[in-house]
C-alpha cells in the first residue's frame, strides 16, 4: 500500500497535528516502510476468521449498579485547566455546528 | 553495615518485623543512593523525598517498602507525565487503583520513574526529559518503555518498581537491566489510572530485584476492580505459595519459531543454557510450534497505534497539560497544542494510527490484524494443550547503544518481536536474568503461561533463580 | 396544484435516559446544577480513566427497543466515533457502529383514525454517551465548556426515510414521544433537552425509487419547529429542483426567527469517525429470557389503552386517543373512573376544561394539582344538581387556586344549585313582570324570547338556579 505526502498531510489534519515539508516527507516515507513490513499481513487467508478485540473471550456483561458516587469539586475538576472563567473550562471561540 | 537500599523488598520487609527497622532509615538510604547514582542512570522524572507511609491504621503487605512508579500512572496530585511536553503540569485529581492498594498496604511511593513518551519505544529514548541510561553500560539504552523503573531497580535506586507493558515495556528493559519483570495476564490488573496506550494490550506489572518480590507486588495489585471493566472478577491466588523450588514434571515448550535470523548467539546461547538447566531440574522440554510469530510485529503495530491515535485524542490543550498559546482559532489551537505537545515517536504512531482506522483502509489494516490476532491466540491455544510454559529469548540482542535506532523506527519496533505476541493474546509472561553477554549485559529467559496461571510462572522463575546467582549481581556503578 | 415532487424524510431522535447517574459513571445526571459539578475523571475523560456501562441505562434502552418492535442484537458492541469537538472530553464519543443494540422495529403512527394510519420503520435504536454543552457568551471571542451533560445516557432512535411529509414527521414524533412517556425511561422535555431531534430530507420526482441528495436539518427545539423546517426545506428544495439548480449534501440549521433553514457554512474537512471496537468495554450479550422478562413487563402502550378505553369506557375514538396521547392523563383518567361512573361525562371534562386550565397555566395534569377525588366529587355535585354545570367551572378554577375541595367552596360560597320550586317560582314571576315585551314577544309566536327570560332569571340567583327547572317554571307561567 502505497502512503505518499498528501496522504500523510490529510492523516495529520484529521489527527490534529500539523507537519512541515521536511516533516511530511520523512514520515511518509517511515509509515511506508512501516505499511510495506505490515503488508507481510496479507499473506494470511482470514476469510473465515473472526477479529478478535477482545482477548478474554468470556469476559462479557460487566455492568455498574445505577448509584451515585461523589463527583469531583468544580474546582478539582477545573483545577489542571490551561485556561477557564468561573467553574467553566474556557475555550477559542467555537463556530456552532461541526 | 550493609547498605539497606541493596536489598530486596522480603529482606526489608523481615528487618521491619524482627528487628524494628523504620521506614525512614530505608528512604534515607535509598535517596543517598539516588543522590549519587541518578545524575548517571536518569531514571527518576520526580523525587518525593518527604514521602512516608500513608496508611496508618495498620501495617500492610508493603509497610515501609519505598516503590518507584512509572509516570504513566496516575498518582493523586503528583504530576503524571507520561514523559510527554503534553502532560507537563498535569495532577492527576485521582489515584490509580494499584496505586490506591500499594498506598492502603503501606508502600512508600518514592517517584516517577522515566519512560518513551507515553510508552511509545523500546529504548527510553523518545521521553521529553531525554533517555534514561543502562546501568550496565551508559552508553547504552535501558530497554523501554519503563526503562525508568527497570534502570532503577538494576542500580539499587528503589526497591520496588511498577512498569506497564503494551508490547514488551516491562519485561525487555527487565531483560536489559538485569532484573525481574511481569507482565500479567490481560484483566488481571486493573488498568484504571494507567494512562492508555493501546488499552487492549496494557498491563501493569512489577519490576523487582528477584522473583519473590514480583509475588509480593501481584499479591498487592492483582485482582477485581469494579471500575475496569476489563478487569477480571476471580479469586486471586496467594502468589507467594508459588515460590516452590521445583519444576518436576512441568513441560516447557519451546518454540522453534523463537531460534531464527537476527537473534545474538550470545542471547541464543544464554537462553538455551537456562531451558537445559530447567530441564536438568526436572522440567520436561517440548518442541512446539507458533507458526502466526512473524506477524505479531506487524499485527501489533496496527492494532496499537489504531488504540493509542484515539487514546491520545484527548489531549488537545482543554481540560489540562500544555496549551499551545498563539492559536488563532479552536482548530488552531488543537493543531498547535499537539504539534508541539507531542513528540516524533508519538506523531509517527498517532499518524499510523489514524490512517490504519480510515474509512477505506480499515478493513485491510485494523479488521485484517484483528483477525490475524485471532490465529496468534489460536496459536497459543494449540501449544498449551502440549505444555504449561512457554520459554523463549526475552529480546533477541542485549542492550544497544543510545541512539543506535533511533533513526530507524522499524528496526526499533522489530526489537519487540519475541515479547509482543504475549500481549496480542493476553497472557502472563515474565522476564528473568538468565545470564551475561562477554560485555557483562544481562541476558533475560521470557516465559510465558496460559492466561491467570501466573502461579506456574513465578514457580518456575523462582526454581530457575533459586539455582543460579544472575540476579544478584550488581552493576559497577 | 399537482404535486411534481415527494419529500422523504429520515428522523433521528436523542433521548436522555432518566437514570440516577450517567451511562458510565457515578456522576448524577441532574439538570441545572452549576457548572462541571457534575463530573469526574471518567465523564471529564481525564487520562486512564476508564467507562463501566450503567445496567439501569442499558436496561433502559432495551426496554425502548422492545417498545417500537425492535429486534435486541445478539452480541451488542460499543464503538468509538472518533471526531474533535471541545464538548466531548475525550475527544471520542462512546457510541454503536456495525452491532448496535437493536434494530429492525417500527411505530404505528394512527392519528384521525386507525386507516389514515402509518407505520414508519426503525432502523436502529442504539446507546451513546452525550456531550457536554458549549456557551457562547456574547461578544465574547472565546467559548466556555460544562461537562455535566458529558456522559449522560442517550439513546439514539433512527428511522427508516418513510416520513413523506412534514404533518407525518410531526405525528411519528408525537406517537414516539406518548410511547416514550409510558415507558418511563426519559422526562422527554425538549426544552431541557432531553429530547432532540434531527431530520434527514432529499426530494424525489413522485414516483421515482432513487433517493435525492440528502440535506440533514438540526436545531429544531420543538416538534411544531420540526415540522415548520421540513416544509421550508420542502419548499426550498422544490424550488432548487424546479429551477434546475442542484442541491448540495450539508447541515443546515434551523432559525426560528426567521422561519428558515440556514446552511452550516462547513469550512471544516469531510468527517471520517474512524469507528472501531471500544477496548474498554467489553461485548454485551443480553439472554433470551432477560428480553423476554423485559417484553412482558412493557407497560400498556398508547394504542392498546386507547382501543381499550373505546371498548371499556365507551368513549370515543377521539376522546380515547386525546386521554391516552399522554400517560400521565390516561391514569388520571383512569383513577377518576374508579370512583366516577359517568366516563363520558368525565372525557367531556379532562378534554374540555381540565385540558383548558393545563393549557391556560402551561402544566400538566400532575402539577395542575387536581386529586381524582375532588375532580369526581365535583362532578357528583352536578350530577345530583347541587350546582349547575356553568358554576361547575368556576368552582373548578377556584379548586386549582386555593386547592380547595369542590364541596367546601360551593358551601363557602353559597353556589348550591336553588332547586326549590317555591323560590324558583317567585324570581320567575318577578322577571315575568319586568319583562312584559319579551313575554308577549313570545306570546307573539317568537320562541326564542325564552332563553332571554331564563338568562334573566339566571342573573337574578347568580347562576344557582336549577336551569331545568327554570325553563318549565317559565314555560308553565307563559301558558304552555
Amino acid at each position: 500500500m502505497q502512503i505518499d505526502k498528501n496522504t500523510v498531510k490529510k492523516i495529520a489534519l484529521l489527527s490534529r497535528l500539523e507537519l512541515d515539508e521536511k516533516e511530511s516527507e520523512l514520515y511518509s516515507s517511515q509509515l511506508a516502510a512501516i505499511l510495506s513490513y505490515i503488508d507481510k499481513l496479507n499473506e494470511i487467508d482470514t476469510k473465515d476468521v473472526l477479529p478478535t478485540s477482545h482477548v478474554l473471550s468470556t469476559l462479557k456483561n460487566v455492568f455498574r449498579k445505577d448509584s451515585l458516587k461523589s463527583s469531583l469539586d468544580a474546582a478539582d475538576a477545573l483545577s489542571n485547566a490551561p485556561s477557564k472563567e468561573g467553574d467553566f473550562f474556557k475555550v477559542p471561540q467555537v463556530i456552532e455546528g461541526k | 553495615m550493609e547498605n539497606l537500599y541493596s536489598l530486596t523488598a522480603h529482606e526489608l520487609k523481615k528487618k521491619i518485623d524482627s528487628e524494628g527497622l523504620a521506614p525512614s532509615g530505608i528512604l534515607d538510604s535509598l535517596i543517598k543512593r539516588i543522590e549519587s547514582v541518578d545524575k548517571k542512570i536518569k531514571a527518576f522524572v520526580s523525587l518525593n523525598k518527604g514521602a512516608s507511609v500513608l496508611s496508618k491504621e495498620r501495617r500492610g503487605k508493603l509497610y515501609g517498602i519505598p516503590v518507584l512508579v512509572k509516570d504513566n500512572i496516575c498518582v493523586k496530585g503528583e504530576e503524571t507525565t507520561c514523559a510527554s511536553r503534553i502532560l507537563k503540569g498535569f495532577k492527576p485529581p485521582y489515584d490509580a487503583t494499584v496505586i490506591k492498594r500499594l498506598k492502603d498496604e503501606g508502600a512508600v511511593l518514592i517517584g516517577k520513574s522515566n519512560m518513551d513518551e507515553f510508552a511509545f519505544g523500546s529504548s527510553c529514548e523518545t521521553s521529553c526529559y531525554g533517555p534514561t541510561r543502562n546501568p550496565w553500560d551508559t552508553d547504552r539504552i535501558p530497554g523501554g518503555s519503563s526503562g525508568g523503573s527497570a534502570a532503577a531497580v538494576a542500580s539499587d535506586q528503589t526497591i520496588l518498581a511498577l512498569g506497564s507493558d503494551t508490547g514488551g515495556s516491562i519485561r525487555q528493559p527487565a531483560s536489559l537491566c538485569g532484573v525481574v519483570g511481569l507482565k500479567p495476564t490481560y484483566g488481571r490488573v486493573s488498568r484504571y489510572g494507567l494512562i492508555a496506550f493501546a488499552s487492549s494490550l496494557d498491563q501493569i506489572g512489577p519490576i523487582t530485584k528477584d522473583v519473590t518480590d514480583t509475588a509480593l507486588v501481584m499479591n498487592v495489585i492483582a485482582g477485581y476492580d469494579e471500575m475496569d471493566s476489563t478487569c477480571v472478577d476471580m479469586p486471586v491466588p496467594d502468589y507467594t505459595k508459588s515460590l516452590v523450588k521445583d519444576v518436576k514434571g512441568l513441560r516447557i515448550g519451546v518454540p522453534k519459531e523463537y531460534f531464527i535470523e537476527g537473534i545474538d548467539t550470545e542471547v541464543e546461547a544464554g537462553v538455551r543454557g537456562s531451558i537445559d538447566l530447567l530441564r536438568d531440574l526436572g522440567a520436561r522440554i517440548v518442541e512446539i510450534t507458533l507458526p502466526h510469530t512473524q506477524y505479531a510485529v506487524s499485527t501489533y503495530y496496527i492494532v496499537a497505534p489504531a488504540e493509542a491515535s484515539s487514546n491520545l485524542a484527548r489531549f488537545d490543550g482543554v481540560q489540562y497539560g500544555f496549551r499551545a498559546q498563539d492559536a488563532k482559532d479552536l482548530v488552531d489551537m488543537y493543531i498547535k497544542t499537539r504539534s508541539k505537545g507531542f513528540g516524533n515517536e508519538a506523531k509517527r504512531r498517532i499518524l499510523l494510527g489514524t490512517y490504519c482506522l480510515c474509512a477505506g483502509y480499515y478493513d485491510a489494516y485494523y479488521l485484517k490484524a484483528q483477525k490475524v490476532r485471532t490465529k496468534i491466540k489460536e496459536d497459543f491455544d494449540k501449544a498449551f494443550k502440549l505444555c504449561d510454559l512457554i520459554a523463549t529469548p526475552t529480546t533477541p540482542t542485549p542492550a544497544f547503544r543510545i541512539g543506535e535506532k533511533t533513526l530507524d523506527p522499524l528496526s526499533m519496533y522489530l526489537s519487540d518481536i519475541f515479547t509482543i505476541s504475549a500481549n496480542l493474546a493476553g497472557l502472563p509472561a515474565i522476564s528473568i536474568p538468565c545470564g551475561f553477554s562477554k560485555n557483562s549485559l544481562p541476558i533475560g529467559l521470557h516465559m510465558l503461561a496460559k492466561p491467570f496461571d501466573e502461579e506456574t510462572l513465578l514457580r518456575a522463575a523462582y526454581t530457575f533463580e533459586q539455582n543460579t546467582d544472575y540476579h544478584k549481581r550488581k552493576p559497577g556503578l | 396544484m399537482k404535486r411534481l415532487y415527494e419529500a422523504v424524510i429520515g428522523l433521528e431522535v436523542h433521548l436522555q435516559l432518566e437514570t440516577e447517574t450517567k451511562a458510565f459513571c457515578g456522576c448524577s445526571t441532574e439538570f441545572g446544577k452549576s457548572p462541571n459539578s457534575h463530573t469526574c475523571p471518567v465523564c471529564l475523560g481525564f487520562p486512564g480513566s476508564l467507562p463501566v456501562l450503567n445496567e439501569k441505562a442499558f436496561l433502559y434502552s432495551i426496554k425502548v427497543a422492545l417498545a417500537l418492535n425492535c429486534k435486541i442484537q445478539d452480541t451488542i458492541k460499543f464503538d468509538r466515533k472518533n471526531y474533535y469537538y471541545p464538548d466531548l472530553p475525550k475527544n471520542f464519543q462512546i457510541s454503536q457502529f456495525d452491532m448496535p443494540l437493536s434494530y429492525d422495529g417500527f411505530v404505528d403512527v394512527i392519528s384521525g383514525g386507525r386507516e389514515a394510519g402509518k407505520r414508519v420503520h426503525i432502523k436502529r435504536v442504539h446507546l451513546e454517551e452525550d456531550a457536554g454543552k458549549l456557551i457562547h457568551p456574547s461578544c465574547a471571542s472565546y467559548s466556555l465548556v460544562d461537562f455535566n451533560r458529558a456522559g449522560m445516557p442517550l439513546l439514539e432512535i433512527v428511522t427508516e426515510p418513510d416520513i413523506n411529509s412534514p404533518e407525518e414527521a410531526y405525528n411519528y414524533l408525537t406517537a414516539l414521544k406518548s410511547i416514550l412517556q409510558y415507558l418511563r425511561v426519559s422526562d422527554c422535555n425538549m426544552e431541557k433537552g432531553s429530547l432532540r431531534c434531527d431530520a434527514n430530507i432529499s426530494i424525489r420526482k413522485a414516483g421515482e425509487k432513487e433517493l435525492g441528495v440528502k440535506v440533514e436539518v438540526k436545531n429544531m427545539n420543538s416538534f411544531r419547529w420540526v415540522r415548520e423546517a421540513l416544509s421550508f426545506e420542502i419548499g426550498r428544495q422544490t424550488s432548487l429542483a424546479e429551477a434546475g439548480e442542484r442541491i448540495i449534501q450539508e447541515t443546515r440549521l434551523w432559525d426560528a426567527q426567521k422561519f428558515v433553514t440556514v446552511s452550516m457554512r462547513s469550512k471544516e474537512e469531510a468527517h471520517d469517525y474512524r469507528y472501531f471496537p471500544e477496548p474498554d468495554l467489553v461485548p454485551f450479550i443480553v439472554d433470551k429470557n432477560i428480553i423476554e422478562d423485559i417484553r412482558k413487563a412493557l407497560p400498556e402502550l398508547p394504542d392498546a389503552r386507547a382501543d381499550r378505553f373505546v371498548k371499556d369506557y365507551g368513549l370515543s375514538e377521539y376522546d380515547a386517543r386525546v386521554l391516552t396521547g399522554q400517560v400521565d392523563l390516561a391514569d388520571y383518567f383512569e383513577e377518576c373512573a374508579r370512583i366516577y361512573a359517568n366516563k363520558k361525562t368525565l372525557a367531556n371534562w379532562i378534554n374540555g376544561d381540565i385540558a383548558a386550565q393545563m393549557n391556560a397555566r402551561n402544566v400538566n395534569i400532575l402539577s395542575l394539582g387536581i386529586e381524582p377525588k375532588d375532580l369526581a366529587e365535583l362532578l357528583k355535585m352536578i350530577d345530583d344538581q347541587s350546582i349547575s354545570g356553568k358554576i361547575a367551572k368556576d368552582v373548578l378554577a377556584e379548586m386549582i387556586e386555593t386547592k380547595k375541595r369542590a364541596g367546601e367552596i360551593v358551601s363557602s360560597k353559597g353556589l348550591s344549585q336553588i332547586s326549590d320550586k317555591g323560590e324558583i317560582e317567585k324570581t320567575v314571576l318577578d322577571v315575568l313582570a319586568k319583562n312584559e315585551r319579551s313575554v308577549s314577544d313570545y306570546k307573539g309566536g317568537k320562541k326564542t324570547a325564552i332563553t332571554f327570560l331564563v338568562g334573566q332569571v339566571m342573573k337574578q340567583t347568580r347562576g344557582k338556579a336549577n336551569p331545568a327547572m327554570v325553563n318549565d317554571m317559565l314555560k308553565k307561567h307563559l301558558g304552555e
